[in-house]
């Protein structure tokens, strides 16, 4: 970013992407298309698509965003920042205008909130709200509080201006961790406190990051939220199963199983189900994309831990950890073959005898069946030669 | 073309060497419901290293290449118009109607989760691309179509009341006209799969020696298959003649014995070259199993084609001779292609155990039986001994 200050970001399209440095938040401009044409594949968009998320990212006015944190942890702001194409400062210093967002904002206290209210005014309709963390209901909602009131009354507000609504994390998509029995808190999700309103639930503990930016970025392309699952979660990432992607499921197909950590079939890399793993119930596209960009594998099946259920309510937090997840695709068989069977015994004695035994019938029977043959001379030429 | 009068052998169903058999095949029924009851671990000795076994080598892989009797002879006979060796069809189809149906007996018994066998017939889950699925749906169009083709033996056999109740000569006329849609699918459909059966083995990749796994392994199973279908009609009618007493076909086929020669010597020559051309002729001089094993196979196949060439090949007894020689090596082709030669690594080792083979040789047993029972009572074998039908004069 050293020197975008040198130019205004405002009055550039993508026609001239090439005309100044910086202003792609250090891409270049055949880095910055593959990486919407990237976005668009991840979406499942056609390759043409690319260009018009490149078009909507730089667009001259960027989009505001407002960004309200709850009963929350943070992960989801702290895998966000871990996301390198684009890196986030790419994201909200050029694509969107971050306005406001308790762990980034450069501001605190009264200038910060000063600067949000300023904002929404500005922006009534048209900017984009997320929320991550859980909002609590109990008492009025006294057990979160920002700037002296109830965040439950900040969400409720800024709601009633927002163009669209994002739930990022499990706790904002259906309670998370703080809606977990006892709920001492009485958390419920963002969709659960703004009856009415349609918000995008990105689940996950934390979601991949990927996943909140392609959201957005669809957003901003065609000013509508992209195809949605009955609870609210973009298809694109949470329409399968993890099971139904996993790269140990060969393993579980064929029947083999980790059964303890450590033990033969976990080192060996087998399928970690009767470890508790509850990809078989759980939907994301965790498989499929991994985490924090730093190749293949990187996610909790990927290093020998059976997924959790982070993003599925009713699982994560909820069943415990090493309980059998319920398959919702294909049952498996009650009787699985054994991980540690035998490589193979050898020869018995009882079937090398019956080769030889077979070997010398064999041989028997050839010598016999050959013992008489052509002494009836000229059998070939006298088809009269065998009279019954 | 003259006439041919097949007639049932007859004579006692019950014989020495029947009962011998059947209790082979009671033994081998014991431990197929043992497998059924109590799974493939309880008697078999495959393992997720050698998932392929006895039962599907022998009874599958070598058994329905002895089944091609009826193939290799309608090749003959119906494609390259070699009307004279029409007495041979019969018997040799009978061959590969049991070989073949045994064979789908072996696979259910091999399939670990069978119920789920019906699935393959369903569309919707084909998948074209897969070799195994080519040969599962080959195989099983072929059965239908070897016991179709044979349908006009018991037609035949009917009692004239049958025969006029169920207006059976119609339907055997109406087979009679469409028969040559039957033989030719019954020449296509084992082109296809018997080439596939080597087609399967190229996944093994480097497991399996570069002495056996070529891009030829198709064509080398489709000759292979071929010259073994010869070979079991040779083996075959000469035992019947020898046991029955009925008229020998030795004319015929030291006539056949140049086709079987040239095609063995085909055989050697793309197997010898393709080495030769990949650069891996020397493993076979190693010394080692696998070289050893390779060599065994090759005199075996080298043997025959001396005795064919020769004027030996009139001989009943080198004839005789040379068949088995032809058939104890492509049996042994196929046994090392598909397990003998075959390393999987990791320690992995595969010997059957002795139900595994009670098993297998229960199928054959069973297959003989069957045989001895259906030339007795049906007319498969040509009972004329005064004819001279299109022998070479």
């Amino acid at each position: 970013m050293d020197s975008s200050s040198d130019h205004d970001l405002e009055t550039c399209t993508v026609q001239d992407l090439d005309g100044y440095r910086g202003a792609l938040g250090g891409l270049t401009r055949r880095q910055f298309l593959k990486y919407c044409t990237g976005v668009a594949a991840t979406l499942g968009l056609s390759s043409l698509m690319g260009i018009r998320i490149a078009e909507a990212a730089t667009a001259a006015t960027r989009p505001p965003v407002i960004w309200l944190s709850a009963q929350e942890c943070t992960g989801c702001t702290e895998s966000l920042l871990r996301a390198y194409h684009p890196t986030l400062e790419t994201l909200i210093l050029d694509m969107i205008s971050l306005d406001y967002h308790e762990a980034l904002c450069s501001g605190a206290g009264h200038q910060a909130e000063a600067y949000k209210a300023k904002s929404m005014k500005a922006n009534w309709g048209k900017f984009v709200l997320v929320v991550d963390g859980s909002i609590p209901t109990r008492d009025g909602g006294v057990y979160c509080m920002v700037a002296g009131k109830p965040i439950l009354e900040a969400v409720k507000e800024a709601a009633e201006g927002a163009a669209a609504i994002i739930g990022i994390g499990s706790c904002a998509s259906w309670g998370g961790i703080p809606s977990s029995d006892p709920n001492p808190t009485h958390a419920k999700s963002v969709h659960e406190v703004l009856p009415g309103k349609t918000v995008i639930n990105i689940p996950g503990c934390p979601p991949n990051p990927y996943n909140f930016l392609s959201t957005v970025l669809y957003l901003l392309t065609f000013g509508k939220p992209p195809a949605l699952d009955a609870k609210n979660r973009p298809k694109f990432a949470y329409g399968r199963l993890i099971h139904e992607n996993c790269e140990r499921r060969p393993h579980f197909d064929a029947g083999r199983f980790a059964l303890e950590f450590g033990d033969y079939g976990h080192r060996q890399g087998f399928c970690l189900y009767k470890i508790g793993c509850k990809g078989p119930e759980t939907h994301a596209n965790c498989p499929a994309i991994g985490f924090g960009d730093v190749g293949e594998g990187n996610w909790p099946v990927g290093t020998g831990h059976p997924c959790f259920g982070c993003t599925e309510q009713g699982i994560g937090f909820t069943k415990p950890l090493h309980a059998l997840a319920k398959v919702q695709t294909f049952a498996p068989p009650t009787a699985f073959p054994a991980v540690d069977a035998p490589k193979g015994e050898g020869i018995s004695p009882a079937a090398a005898a019956i080769v030889a035994g077979v070997a010398g019938l064999a041989v028997g029977a050839g010598a016999m069946a050959l013992r008489g043959m052509d002494d009836e001379s000229d059998s070939s030429a006298n088809p009269r030669d065998g009279e019954k | 073309m003259t006439a041919i009068t097949h007639r049932p052998l007859g004579g006692h169903l019950v014989t020495k060497p029947f009962l011998i058999l059947g209790l082979f095949v009671l033994i081998a029924a014991y431990f197929i419901l043992r497998r059924f009851l109590f799974g493939m671990g309880d008697v078999s000795n495959m393992s997720n290293g050698y998932p392929i076994g006895t039962w599907v080598v022998l009874d599958v892989v070598i058994g329905t290449a002895f089944g091609c009797g009826g193939f290799a002879m309608a090749l003959l006979i119906y494609i390259f118009n070699r009307k004279v060796y029409h007495p041979l069809m019969r018997p040799a189809l009978l061959g590969g109607v049991f070989g073949y149906t045994l064979a789908g007996l072996a696979v259910m018994i091999d399939l670990g989760r069978y119920w789920n066998a019906f699935n393959l017939l369903l569309p919707w889950y084909a998948q074209p691309n897969s070799v195994i699925f080519e040969v599962a749906l080959c195989v099983m169009a072929y059965i239908t179509v070897l016991w179709l083709e044979f349908c006009p033996a018991f037609l035949e056999r009917m009692s004239p009341e049958i025969r006029q109740r169920f207006r059976l000569d119609r339907l055997q006329a109406f087979l009679k006209r469409y028969m040559y849609v039957l033989i030719a699918l019954g020449v296509l459909l084992p082109t296809m799969h018997q080439s596939s059966l080597g087609s399967v083995l190229l996944i093994l990749g480097y497991k399996l020696s570069p002495l056996w796994n070529t891009i030829w392994l198709p064509l080398l199973y489709l000759i292979s298959a071929l010259t073994m279908g010869y070979g079991v009609v040779m083996m075959e009618a000469t035992l019947v003649q020898r046991t029955f007493k009925t008229p020998s076909e030795a004319a015929l086929f030291a006539r056949l014995a140049r086709v079987v020669a040239g095609l063995l010597i085909g055989y050697l020559a793309l197997r010898w070259g393709d080495l030769l051309y990949r650069g891996h002729l020397g493993l076979a001089f190693a010394g080692d199993w696998d070289g050893n094993l390779f060599l065994i196979e090759t005199a075996l196949f080298l043997a025959p084609i001396f005795v064919l060439l020769s004027r030996r090949r009139a001989s009943q007894r080198w004839q005789f001779l040379a068949a088995i020689s032809l058939l104890a090596g492509g049996s042994l082709y196929r046994l090392n292609s598909y397990l003998m030669a075959v390393q999987p690594g990791n320690g992995w080792t595969y010997f059957p155990s002795a139900p595994e083979l009670m098993i297998t040789i229960g199928v054959v047993c069973l297959e003989i039986m069957l045989y001895l029972l259906f030339i007795k009572t049906l007319p498969i074998l040509h009972g004329s001994t005064t004819e001279s039908h299109g022998r070479p004069s």
